[in-house]
């Protein structure tokens, strides 16, 4: 033992004792996760004694005064906000990225994805201040009134322009996933190989032609997951929605009515919820959440991963 | 790894310090009286600078909550606990502070805007939508009102002030006591929620059209136009410290003194007025926090009802003052009572 | 290989057969570009305009008390938020504290032996953690440290960031060892030093810059977060640096003074996103300096 650190013996010892440590490590992650779940599923338990899963999961009344909770308008309102998220972004993040990746000189490409990163790196709770202050009042004097003028005939755009809302909550989430979509969207594009590019080029077709004949149906599932990695991060975002949705539990068609989503209530509601059914129910929200998201990055992984194989395979 | 060790024992050495020097008190509740709480713990560490107050408004219910998990030292709620909480929280009591109005406050409105108890229930059950509703115009003395949609404010929260507000029009409205009902947290037929008085008086202050209602002091402060209410006794009153107090005047304080003062008699009476209450353990757990915290209380009842009256908060009435003294002398630490030395 | 690529781009991605006159494509063509380059220029809208009114109104609120005082009672003026900046970088400090020997541990765990089921298993776990909410992991916090220790603390919202903290760095770290040439490793085994002690003082070493940079970036996201502190750190008017007290942090004050009515209030929350901007975006040089320097040895 004492005779030094290369006796084989030693060494051995010496493995083994650090794969025990890091595979103890990498357990670790799955105890954190595994923690979550039963955490959470332990809190909500009483509040699927009393509503059932199913009543819960479809109700819509949200009424703490008779311990009656249903998750619907949250879930509703998670799934407008993430739409709006999803339709501004996802044109503006896969144009941004094909322009970095097809078209543009390096130094351009080095700039913007400076920006891009910064972007990215800007807290929830700013968006919100900024949301406050700046997009709501413009929301509310310009935008909606324009487009309740010219629309006003859809129910998209019907009710008071009050500001604050879906439209809000759903513009600062496109915001603030499309350097999601754009980061993972530029990935994919750049594990395609410049041959198959090429190839369409020599063809002669223009860049444009190049990119819909070639790099979009290539990078397809690709993007597509990108775009679910955004969705799953709009689905969870709590500060910068819960400041600017309304907090109103209520299904409204209007994109300019107030609403709630699944993450704003628990942050409102659970540091004051009385009795187990109250809390249960949120802790209950907190699941349906956790479940929606792991489905969502899976699925993204999965398409991600399958993208990326397809031109190893071949 | 050193440097990780000698980051820890840095830090556990001033984790040391900050113990050693003063004494935390946690607490959290109503955003009601905030402003003035918040001036009071100020006040109170100038003359006591080892004690530190640290209170963060996170609204009534989670005042509620928090002292009944016991994760604070002390909670504080606008609305007195029911039964069934205090089930929950065997042992709790209620300090009650100062006196508080919940104002109606609106945005877009010319200014001097009477409510009668009906119009201002339909306004909040969402039966009354524009402001020139005919319901609204046909009251005596009423200003012109425009043309403009109505959005209500409520609290997202569990709030004292919303189970103040709502014991009020439960008491008025039939229909609102069927329909939408009384407490900390209810089911709004309309509106926009927002956090805390601050979220109500922010989302009041930015929307055009807008009605709410929050604490005087948060409505002074902000500036906002705020409606008269016409009272049981006919008459329609602004909230003030005058009239709160009137309000006050003729109550029957019980021993644990949770009541209801909305809707009061009195020519001068304003509807929407409540005592706010601190939440305290009878019987405390730390000594020295216990005796912090109810000497902090004695003096917040005494020479601390000084500073509500400039943050229009109306000071208790002194036949209340004196029940207070009673009880705060009940307030024990092992056995012993914390105001003893007093 | 080639074979396979020429299939690819003739058979399945079948270029348009009808293509219209040269002019038609070429303007087609400029169009596209167009739409994105606008797209460019509209991403980075509502980036600039974030920048310059946190700049622009923040700037006033920041001076010397800004940084120094506590925060001023209701109504009054003055005051700063000092104590939520030391409150911030408490809670992060001992964020990392936690997070990143969890997180390094199970990045090197996955570069080393991650190609086993139970690699495979680690790795989506982790892939699944960075998808949960920062709210729910708040919410599991407060369940499990701030009920049975009833306290709120900073130690609770130390452990939510880390959790946080965990996938991000996991993920970095295996790709950065990954990264490390096999002949480095090769090398050292070679010379007869254990396959520990190369793991962790060649591979390990090597990959440093990187494990850097990655660290710095977890825990500047760390730094911005909010949801996870709201019922878990709660806030306090007072200095704090005692693990099991309630702790100020920038971003639960930004909220609370956002929301707020007070215009002063309004200005301060400018200020403090200033200062958060200014604490991350230092973070982020710092490592984007740690990975040139990597990139360049």
């Amino acid at each position: 033992m004492a005779s030094g650190a290369d006796t084989p013996r030693h060494a051995h010892l010496g493995d083994r004792a650090f794969a025990a440590g890091i595979t103890l490590l990498g357990g670790a992650v799955l105890l954190v996760v595994g923690i979550i779940v039963v955490a959470c599923a332990r809190l909500s338990a009483p509040a699927f004694a009393k509503l059932g899963f199913f009543r819960f999961l479809t109700g819509s009344d949200w009424n703490p005064v008779e311990d009656s909770f249903g998750a619907l308008p949250f879930i509703y309102g998670t799934l407008v906000t993430s739409a709006i998220a999803i339709v501004v972004a996802m044109p503006v993040a896969i144009g941004l990225a094909l322009f970095l990746t097809e078209m543009s000189p390096s130094r351009v490409r080095r700039f913007v994805s400076f920006f891009v990163e910064i972007l990215a790196a800007i807290p929830s709770v700013v968006f919100g201040l900024w949301g406050l202050m700046v997009l709501v009042p413009i929301l509310r004097d310009v935008v909606e009134p324009a487009l309740q003028h010219r629309l006003g005939f859809l129910p998209l755009f019907q009710g008071a322009p009050m500001g604050i809302g879906f439209l809000p909550a759903g513009i600062v989430l496109a915001i603030m996933i499309l350097p999601t979509i754009a980061s993972v969207t530029i990935e994919v594009l750049r594990t395609m190989p410049a041959a198959l590019r090429e190839g369409a080029l020599a063809l002669g077709a223009t860049r444009w032609e190049a990119i819909g004949a070639v790099v979009l149906p290539y990078a397809r599932r690709g993007i597509m997951g990108a775009v679910i990695l955004g969705l799953a991060r709009a689905l969870g975002e709590t500060m910068a929605v819960t400041m600017l949705i309304g907090n109103q539990p209520e299904i409204h068609g209007s994109l300019f009515a107030a609403g709630y989503s699944l993450p704003s209530v628990i942050a409102n509601e659970f540091a004051e919820a009385s009795g187990a059914v109250h809390t249960g129910a949120l802790a209950g929200l907190a699941l349906v959440l956790f479940g929606v998201t792991l489905m969502l990055s899976a699925s993204a992984r999965l398409l991600v991963r399958l993208s990326a194989r397809r031109l190893v395979a071949a | 790894m050193k440097r990780l060790g000698w980051f820890l024992a840095a830090l556990s050495l001033t984790g040391g310090l900050a113990r050693a020097d003063s004494l935390l008190i946690n607490g959290a509740g109503a955003t009601f009286p905030f402003p003035l709480y918040s001036k009071w713990f100020s006040e109170y560490n100038k003359l006591h600078p080892e004690l530190k107050f640290n209170y963060q408004s996170i609204g009534s219910g989670g005042g509620v909550k928090q002292i009944t998990e016991k994760t604070i030292d002390f909670g504080a709620s606008d609305s007195p606990m029911n039964d069934e909480e205090l089930k929950k929280a065997p042992g709790v009591m209620h300090i009650p502070t100062v006196l508080g109005a919940v104002a109606v406050v609106y945005n877009g409105a010319p200014e001097g805007v009477k409510l009668t108890p009906e119009a201002l229930s339909d306004i909040f059950l969402g039966k009354i939508t524009r402001w020139n509703d005919p319901k609204l115009q046909a009251i005596a003395g009423q200003p012109k009102l425009p043309d403009v949609a109505i959005t209500v404010a409520h609290r997202s929260d569990g709030s004292g002030t919303t189970a103040v507000f709502t014991d009020y029009l439960g008491k008025v409205s039939p229909a609102w006591k069927s329909g939408v009902g009384v407490g900390k947290s209810v089911k709004w037929p309309v509106g926009l929620g927002g956090k805390g008085n601050e979220g109500v008086t922010g989302t009041v202050k930015s929307t055009p059209g807008a009605i709410g209602y929050v604490e005087l002091a948060y409505a002074r402060q902000n500036k906002l136009s705020m409606a008269a209410l016409k009272n049981a006794d006919g008459s329609f009153i602004l909230p003030s410290i005058e009239t709160t107090s009137e309000a006050a005047a003729g109550v029957a304080m019980p021993p644990d003194f949770r009541v209801s003062i909305t809707d009061a008699k009195g020519k001068n009476a304003y509807p929407i007025s409540s005592f706010t209450y601190v939440l305290i353990y009878k019987e405390q757990p730390d000594a020295a926090k216990g005796k912090a915290i109810g000497q902090f209380l004695w003096w917040a009842v005494h020479d601390g009802q000084k500073l509500a009256g400039p943050l229009d908060y109306a000071p208790l009435p002194k036949p209340v003052v004196a029940k207070v003294e009673a009880a705060l002398r009940t307030v024990t630490v092992a056995g012993k009572s914390v105001i003893a030395s007093n | 290989m080639n074979m396979a690529m020429t299939n690819v781009a003739a058979g399945q991605y079948a270029i348009p057969r009808r293509v219209g006159s040269h002019r038609a494509r070429a303007v087609t063509n400029g169009v596209m570009t167009g739409l994105c380059a606008a797209a460019v220029a509209l991403a980075l809208v509502p980036l600039f305009s974030v920048l310059w009114l946190v700049v622009s109104k923040g700037i006033h609120s920041l001076s010397l008390s800004f940084f120094t005082k506590l925060p001023a009672p209701v109504g009054e003026l003055g005051g700063g938020v000092g104590n939520a900046i030391v409150g911030t970088l408490f809670m992060v400090g001992l964020a990392s504290c936690i997070g990143l020997p969890l997180g390094v541990g199970a990045g090197i765990f996955l570069a080393e032996r991650g190609d086993g089921k139970l690699g495979h298993v680690v790795r989506f776990t982790a892939e699944v953690l960075a998808g949960v909410p920062s709210i729910v992991v708040g919410v599991v916090a407060y369940g499990l440290i701030v009920l049975p220790m009833r306290h709120f603390s900073a130690m609770a919202g130390a452990v939510a960031l880390a959790i946080l903290m965990i996938p991000t760095l996991a993920r970095a770290t295996e790709e950065m060892i990954r990264l490390v040439p096999r002949s480095l490793r090769e090398a050292s085994l070679a010379l007869g030093v254990p396959a520990w002690r190369t793991s962790l003082s060649v591979v390990l070493r090597t990959a440093l810059g990187g494990l850097i940079n990655a660290a710095l970036l977890a825990i500047a996201r760390a730094a911005g977060e909010t949801a996870p502190l709201l019922f878990t750190a709660l806030n306090n008017q007072y200095w704090n640096l005692h693990p099991l007290q309630p702790t100020a942090s920038l971003t639960v004050q930004i909220y609370n003074y956002a929301i707020s009515p007070y215009e002063d209030w309004h200005d301060k929350a400018w200020g403090a996103a200033l200062c958060l901007l200014i604490l991350i975006g230092g973070l982020s040089l710092i490592a984007r300096l740690a990975a040139g320097r990597r990139s360049q040895a």
